[in-house]
């Protein structure tokens, strides 16, 4: 297993060269010069080309590309064109808000998702099923700045029970901390939801149909035991490649939910850093991401291990 | 469960959860009073006022750094930094000398060395810096409150550019960070200002920080403007970014922000329903709607397309669209100039007024030889003020036969393509549209929308001899009868030029909650005199 999992690690490299490449490149070909932004609407021509100049944005790719290199070999994610911060300090300062949205978001998700599913599945057909199910297809469908909306304006405006908008540091306390994420987890969380509570139901319903099943409901198993125990174990493996895949949607939707929400965290960073062409902290957040997909992966083919020990590397 | 009891079970639930129970908020009652949170209209991502020329910069900068004159509300600059000048009998040499009491926010005493590194920085960007750069002799500290900038011809604009409110404006940094190339970004913001930078507080593109400054010594003077006192009767401004109007206005509506610099019109009516909230105009100079063509390739190389275009053009239709259908938002503008400011005028201004003319449009479209070529029409759609634009141009051009190349696309891509001297098929353009603050639009001074000479003038690169020469006699002349006639005379020409088509004058809106004063109409936020009631 821990060779498994240090072969696993290694491969994220090539896959790492491969995402800078594209990414790097794909900022090259794009439109958009950050020297124009940074030199304002009153700015020269000749203002603009000697910006460009002082970046070393007139270089050639090449030289750009493998500068970049060289300093991402050196630990050195760069420096940002418009705060003159360095890449790894701004997303320092971001990465608490979107950890802990993503967390809260999972936990809450995980909590909901799966009892739902399972009693979806456990009364399939039946009204529950579908109000369930509908539920769900609600959550599909609603954008998340929709209920983002809807959320602030009923329990921030409305009901004055939480805030609209920021993040508090964990280090400030719980409450405080969590206060500012119950809304936005929500709003992120929808879709989330949906998704989980679909796969669960369609797991459970295939695992309750297997001969174990009807011999532990004959043997005069209670019905919780049955379905979180006995069934739920053997369902978990798709359920968990789902969480997984999920990862990514919660790292697209946290772009959103923190521009609604006006969380200071890695999502807001992505869409400054797009609007600006600040081309060194979009690669350096580009690539934080994917190496957390690529782990998150690893995660979970760790996880089926614990849920399926027929599963070995 | 009433909300008291479950905010009450969930505090009790967080302290055995959180190691020393659960925190309060951060800020008591009595801070929280003396801390004002503020919107502003866009993210503070740099903090260099000479390097980065945005209106967020210059409007946090104005906080932290000192300019030796400021304009006042009269638009007049007055002393700030300085105690006195003197000008030489020939017009060729100021001589000022700095007022006692100023020191930097590291305890620095503001000495000339400090004044002649900045004023350096500053005129290697700053367009009217560069004027005076041009027919510059030295510029020298005579001793530590003295200093002297001696010219080869008289400049008689030298206290409007030391104080003008344009982005670069003339902020004195301290000797060390000034020297830094100007098109490189200081990394010490260290100013004399009645605030300092809290750097170590600083999120880019989330908050920034500033507190007030103890050993700011304000002049006796009432505050107008960027011009008199600056007196800070708050502890601390933070600048709290929300990228997303909806949740701005609730923050404000929630009270958990105090002033948000520009809410957008669609939700004015909300918050003027909203018994806690203030709603007044932001700044009374406005802004100016701009229809830029480039006029380095066809039709609108020809002068007849671009008449063609104000023939045309309903300034109604572009304002309606921009501010909606309140009229105390936008008026017409036959011209260029900021309205109700001096130099106002409307000579030339007959092609934009009356009623609009396709027929006569048209004529003068075939007469340029235009024949159904594709024109690209570049529209950034992430801001509001230039798809609203873009949005009535394509309409317009359809209604005069034209064949529309409709380029949607954003703000950042618009910046960059627009710099594009090539033909549009080769990565060029023909349109574009943008706007500018009307406070920089009151002369030609900063004004480089208005500009005609050729190569170095703005985006479409319009050559007018004509417009260049009536500049020249602006910055000539000796009194305002002389800088009236000459604006005159430049707004004429510019209109017949055809630089570019202006879409109307439109204002804007600021909000704040009522327990906070001393807010005042004008082209940036001031800080100054603003207090807060618990």
């Amino acid at each position: 297993m821990v060779s498994y999992i240090l072969r696993r690690i290694l491969s994220t490299l090539p896959v790492m060269a491969i995402v800078a490449l594209f990414v790097f490149s794909l900022l090259y070909i794009a439109p958009g010069d950050p020297a124009v932004v940074i030199a304002g609407d009153q700015a020269s021509p000749a203002d603009v080309e000697r910006i460009r100049q002082s970046l070393g944005l007139d270089r050639p790719f090449l030289v750009q590309f493998g500068t970049w290199v060289w300093h991402i070999l050196h630990g050195d994610l760069g420096t940002s064109i418009f705060t003159s911060l360095p890449v790894s300090a701004l997303i320092a300062q971001r990465i608490e808000p979107t950890l802990s949205l993503m967390v809260i978001t999972l936990i809450l998700t995980i909590l909901i998702a799966v009892p739902l599913g399972v009693v979806a599945a456990w009364k399939a057909g039946s009204w529950v099923d579908r109000t369930i199910m509908g539920f769900a297809v609600f959550g599909f469908s609603v954008p998340v700045f929709v209920v983002g909306y809807v959320l602030a304006y009923v329990f921030a405006l409305e009901l004055e029970w939480l805030p609209v908008q920021g993040y508090t540091p964990l280090a400030q306390g719980f409450w405080p901390w969590l206060q500012n994420l119950i809304l936005p987890a929500v709003a992120l969380g929808c879709v989330y939801i949906a998704l989980i509570a679909r796969i669960t139901r369609a797991s459970m319903l295939e695992v309750l149909q297997q001969d174990y099943i009807r011999t532990a409901r004959a043997k005069g198993l209670g019905q919780r035991s049955i379905l979180f125990i006995h069934a739920l174990k053997n369902a978990a493996v798709p359920i968990v490649t789902v969480i997984g895949i999920g990862v990514a949607l919660l790292i697209g939707g946290a772009v959103v939910t923190e521009s609604v929400f006006a969380i200071p965290g890695l999502g807001r960073l992505t869409i400054d850093a797009i609007l600006r062409r600040d081309y060194p902290v979009i690669q350096g957040i580009v690539l934080l991401f994917s190496f957390t997909y690529v782990l998150v992966n690893l995660m979970v083919d760790v996880t089926y291990t614990l849920v399926d020990p027929r599963i070995r590397y | 469960m009433d909300r008291r009891t479950l905010l009450k079970g969930l505090a009790g639930v967080s302290s055995l959860a959180a190691t020393g129970g659960v925190s309060m908020p951060a800020l008591s009652q009595g801070a929280a009073a003396r801390t004002l949170r503020f919107v502003p209209q866009a993210n503070l991502a740099n903090f260099d006022p000479v390097w980065g020329t945005q209106y967020v910069v210059r409007n946090a900068a104005a906080m932290v750094w000192d300019t030796l004159y400021g304009i006042d509300a009269t638009l007049q600059p007055q002393r700030q930094m300085v105690a006195s000048e003197e000008l030489s009998d020939d017009g060729l040499v100021w001589t000022f000398r700095l007022r006692p009491g100023l020191k930097f926010h590291d305890g620095e005493p503001v000495l000339s060395k400090d004044v002649v590194a900045s004023l350096t920085r500053w005129s290697a960007r700053d367009p009217m810096g560069l004027m005076i750069k041009a027919i510059q002799n030295e510029l020298t500290a005579v001793d530590d409150k003295t200093f002297k900038w001696s010219l080869k011809q008289p400049y008689p604009k030298m206290l409007f550019a030391l104080g003008k409110n344009n982005t670069p404006c003339a902020f004195i940094m301290p000797e060390r960070i000034a020297q830094t190339d100007p098109f490189k970004q200081i990394t010490e913001y260290v100013g004399s200002g009645p605030m300092k930078f809290a750097k170590s507080e600083w999120v880019p593109g989330a908050k920034a920080v500033f507190e007030k400054f103890a050993d700011y010594v304000p002049r006796q003077e009432k505050a107008s403007w960027l011009a008199g006192g600056k007196q800070i009767l708050i502890d601390r401004v933070e600048w709290i970014v929300i990228p997303d109007p909806a949740t701005a206005a609730a923050a404000l509506q929630n009270g958990e922000v105090d002033w948000w610099e520009n809410p957008i019109t669609d939700l004015v009516p909300v918050l003027k329903k909203n018994r806690n909230i203030s709603v007044d105009i932001a700044d009374p100079l406005g802004n100016i709607g701009v229809f830029r063509m480039n006029h380095l390739h066809p039709p609108f190389n020809d002068v007849k397309a671009r008449r063609a275009i104000l023939t045309a053009l309903s300034q109604e239709d572009y304002m309606r669209a921009l501010v909606g259908d309140d009229t105390s938002l936008w008026k017409p503008l036959p011209g260029f100039f900021t309205p109700d400011t001096p130099l106002y005028t409307e000579e030339g201004g007959e092609i934009l007024k009356g009623k609009r003319d396709i027929a006569a449009a048209k004529k003068l479209l075939a007469e340029s030889g235009y024949s159904g070529q594709p024109v690209s029409c570049i529209v950034a759609q992430d801001q509001p003020i230039t798809k609203a634009q873009g949005d009535v141009t394509a309409d317009l051009l359809k209604h005069l036969d034209m064949n529309v190349d409709f380029v949607a696309t954003d703000w950042g891509t618009v910046g960059s393509r627009r710099a594009q001297k090539t033909p549009p098929g080769q990565g060029g353009w023909q349109m574009f549209h943008t706007w500018h603050a009307g406070a920089d639009c009151v002369n030609p001074a900063a004004y480089a929308g208005i500009r005609g000479n050729g190569d170095k003038a703005w985006w479409g690169w319009p050559t007018s001899p004509t417009v260049e020469k009536e500049v020249t006699a602006w910055f000539d002349a000796k009194n305002l009868d002389e800088e009236k006639a000459a604006v005159g005379r430049l707004n004429k020409a510019a209109l017949e030029d055809v630089i570019y088509a202006p879409t109307g004058f439109f204002l804007s809106y600021t909000a704040w909650r009522k327990n906070i004063s001393g807010i005042v109409k004008g082209p940036l936020p001031f800080f100054w005199d603003v207090s807060k009631s618990a």
